[in-house]
């Protein structure tokens, strides 16, 4: 492994956003999009100096879309809900609902409604009450009134519970309560804020099929922020995951997983083994006519891929790291045949997780790859602990990266182009561990083992 | 099962002393002074237990003019202490961002001064030749038989001041405890300003606005303190008449039943406003 950590590509493709990809408003209806942020950014301020919370966010958002906004705590997701709620005053840029510019526009007279991570139920009324609440703000009155509450309620199946007080409802129904408060205002877009947050798990599974379902019914927008990568891949349409107050990539959520295009959005969405090499040729006309990237390795080995679509051209000599998913390796006792990228290795840890195995496996470069193995019926290639074998996977499950300098995802940035971190040495590091609080669904090699070396 | 035993008991131990307390400078006394009503007697002969009831008729007829002034002058003043309080407590608990604290302390500090001295100290302000409106009639500004003091206004200006911070801390303590979220909620709920003020900050800032009615109505009411140093001869409240019948005419029955029939309409009354307000809601509310 080489030590000059340059980043010669590095941060171009972090510094652009939303612009230039795809499902913005709804193109065949020519409608505008929901919701438009441009050029968004917020400062706060303590203690006189500027301190910002969201970078720049520039962002369409189709009408019916289910849209998350993933990301670590403290990287700007609520403050750029609550800057299309209201709330907040953008520092800059604009804010468009349905190609409106609400820049200004207090929240009371935004046609969006936020769902809050406390709920925020108003303690004094009955559940009707608080679901009546904005209609009856708007002037909606006697019958109209008390149908449009009742369809809420039996909507969101708390028909029976109408004149309890939020104090006396369960976690899950307060959450219901909060929901049906915001949605039977038919806003343009809903806004919820880690609405599931204070549930627990196996509620928290429950609600994610019932919002998805609630929101295909109702076929509002919705705009979710969550933190739980699991979550955001269920339900969205599209993520657009954030670190540090800015989007790192904005895709639908097989895009994401597949095809992570910074090395945080791979580390943050489940696991993921990264591979620091030096470019040793590119082929501008691969397979497909994709650009393809052939990196540095040892003699019968092999490592190549392609070039991520968004990231620029790349030079012989450019430091670079190479992405692929623990469940797209195979692993064999000779070298395989093919065009395959094929790396050697020696297993030094494996955990049995039932339906599957993880092995960590050291290359001879040091860097420990992590493969998950499916249990099937045929467990003929069970490895075991210090055995060598060979690693291999094919090229278009892999992609190239460009270094970022994205080490602690919750701490803002501050402004200003990137500092263009210190090169990074190449000492042994875990591939693929997963930033802070992320990656809780799959588990990792570097989860507990159960067998001491 | 010992332990069981110790631990359903639990909730009377911590009962008992305060119980105590209560029954004990309370219950006893309060017995003591309903008997005390109906002996007949006097200070030189001593008194007897004759059950005499007619001296609560007599208490009613004699005093019903002080009875009245008394409930209207708390009444006024418990109203104007709420309507000062309120918006100053709402300032505070919404607006004074950091220096919160600091505030509520410069409204509070002139009550660690005596009740008796600011009451007096007020006396010196409003004297008809005093600093104020003797500077002002000097200046021809006032009619030279302006005054303040003996009126009225003055019993009941001295009540709401002196009761002012029993008002302001519990509506404070009520409006400081609503979560900034539900404001939010209602803004968001397309509430106006107005909205938000009338459906949710009034609603659950009741149970402070009713605390503090309870702890200024009831001693502004038979409060004597006010009346005797601010007020004249038409303004004596049921408080100076306990004082006055119980300390310098020693007729110790007519001051008992006169402050049993006082505790009796302040029960009563109490009664009827928390029926009125929803004392259930008022009570959930402030437990949430
Ligand atoms: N009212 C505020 N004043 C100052 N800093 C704030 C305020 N709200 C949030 N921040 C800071 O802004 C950053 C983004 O916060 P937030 O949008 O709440 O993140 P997230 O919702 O993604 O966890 C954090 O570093 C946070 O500390
Ligand atoms: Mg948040």
């Amino acid at each position: 492994m080489t030590a000059t950590g340059h980043t010669a590509t590095g941060h171009t493709a972090t510094g652009h956003t939303a612009t230039g990809h795809t499902a913005t408003g709804d193109a065949a209806t020519g409608a505008p999009p929901a919701i438009e942020l441009a050029g968004v950014a917020k400062d706060y301020h303590s203690r006189g100096r500027a301190v910002p919370a969201v970078s720049r966010i520039d962002l369409a958002i189709g009408p019916g879309e289910f849209f998350s906004l993933l990301g670590p705590s403290g990287c700007g997701k609520s403050t750029t809900l609550r800057m299309i709620a209201g709330f907040e005053e953008p520092t800059r840029g604009r804010i468009l609902l349905q190609g409106r510019d609400v820049t200004a526009v207090p929240p009371n007279r935004r046609d969006v409604n936020l769902v809050f991570q406390s709920y925020a139920l108003f303690p004094h009324l009955d559940v009707a009450g608080n679901v009546a609440f904005g209609l009856r703000r708007r002037g909606v009155k006697g019958r109209e009134l008390r149908e449009r509450v009742g369809t809420m309620l039996d909507l969101v199946e708390l028909s029976e519970l109408a004149e309890r007080r939020p104090r006396e409802l369960s976690g899950g129904q307060q959450q219901r309560v909060a929901l049906a408060r915001a949605l039977v205002n038919r806003p343009a877009a809903l806004l919820l804020d880690e609405p599931l947050g204070a549930l627990d798990l196996k509620l928290r599974q429950t609600m994610q099929i019932q919002l998805k379902a609630i929101q295909r019914e109702v076929g509002i927008t919705f705009i979710y922020v969550t933190h739980d990568q699991g979550e955001a891949l269920t339900m969205s349409d599209r993520i657009a995951v954030m670190n540090r107050g800015r989007v790192e990539q904005l895709a639908s959520p097989r895009e994401i997983y597949e095809r992570p295009r910074t090395r945080f959005v791979a580390g943050f969405i489940g696991t993921s083994n990264l591979l620091r090499r030096t470019v040793r040729a590119v082929d501008a006309a691969g397979p497909g006519g994709r650009a393809m990237v052939v990196l540095d390795a040892g003699a019968d080995e092999r490592l190549s891929a392609p070039l991520h679509p968004q990231m620029g051209p790349l030079r012989t000599g450019d430091q670079v790291e190479l992405t692929v998913r623990p469940e797209k390796i195979e692993m064999s006792a000779t070298r395989p045949d093919g065009p395959c990228c094929a790396l050697r290795g020696r297993i030094v840890e494996v955990v049995y997780l039932g339906t599957y195995t993880t092995y960590t496996v050291a290359t001879h470069g040091g860097t420990e790859i992590t493969v998950f193995w499916q249990n099937s019926t045929d467990s003929t290639n069970v490895a075991e602990r210090g055995e060598e074998i060979w690693l291999s996977w094919l090229p278009e499950h892999s992609y190239v990266l460009p270094e970022s300098a994205d080490e602690e995802p919750s701490t803002p940035r501050s402004g200003g182009p990137d500092p263009g971190g210190p090169p990074e040495g190449d000492a042994p590091r875990r591939n693929g561990e997963p930033a802070a609080g992320a990656a809780a669904q799959t588990p990792t090699a570097t989860a507990a083992h159960p067998v001491s070396p | 099962m010992r332990r069981r035993r110790a631990g359903a008991l639990a909730p009377y131990f911590l009962v008992l002393p305060g119980g105590l307390w209560l029954a004990i400078f309370f219950v006893v006394p309060t017995a003591v002074m309903l008997s005390v009503s109906l002996q007949t007697g006097n200070v030189v002969d001593g008194f007897t237990q004759t059950f005499d009831f007619g001296v609560y008729a007599d208490a009613i007829t004699t005093y019903e003019t002080q009875f009245i002034r008394s409930l209207i002058f708390g009444l006024i003043a418990t109203v104007t202490t709420i309507l000062l309080a309120y918006p100053m407590a709402y300032w505070i608990a919404f607006h004074a961002g950091r220096n919160k604290s600091n505030y509520l302390f410069g409204v509070l500090l002139p009550f660690f001064v005596s009740f008796v001295i600011r009451t007096v100290s007020w006396k010196f302000l409003l004297a008809d030749d005093g600093i104020l409106l003797g500077n002002l009639k000097d200046a021809g500004l006032l009619p030279a038989d302006f005054h303040v003091l003996a009126t009225s206004f003055a019993v009941v200006a001295g009540l709401t001041y002196n009761f002012f911070p029993f008002m302001l801390l519990p509506i404070y303590v009520a409006l400081e405890r609503i979560d900034p979220r539900l404001l939010e909620a209602a803004d968001d709920l397309y509430a106006n300003r107005r909205g938000v003020l009338t459906r949710v900050v009034l609603p659950l800032s009741m149970p402070g606005v009713f605390a503090g009615f309870l702890l200024t109505f009831v001693p502004a009411t038979s409060d004597f303190v006010n009346a005797y140093v601010l007020g004249g001869t038409n303004t004596t409240m049921i408080g100076n008449i306990i004082q006055t019948t119980y300390l310098t005419n020693a007729d110790y029955p007519l001051a008992s039943a006169v402050s049993f029939i006082l505790m009796a309409v302040l029960l009563i009354g109490i009664f009827v406003y928390a029926r009125l307000l929803g004392t259930r809601d008022v009570l959930e509310m402030s437990t949430r």
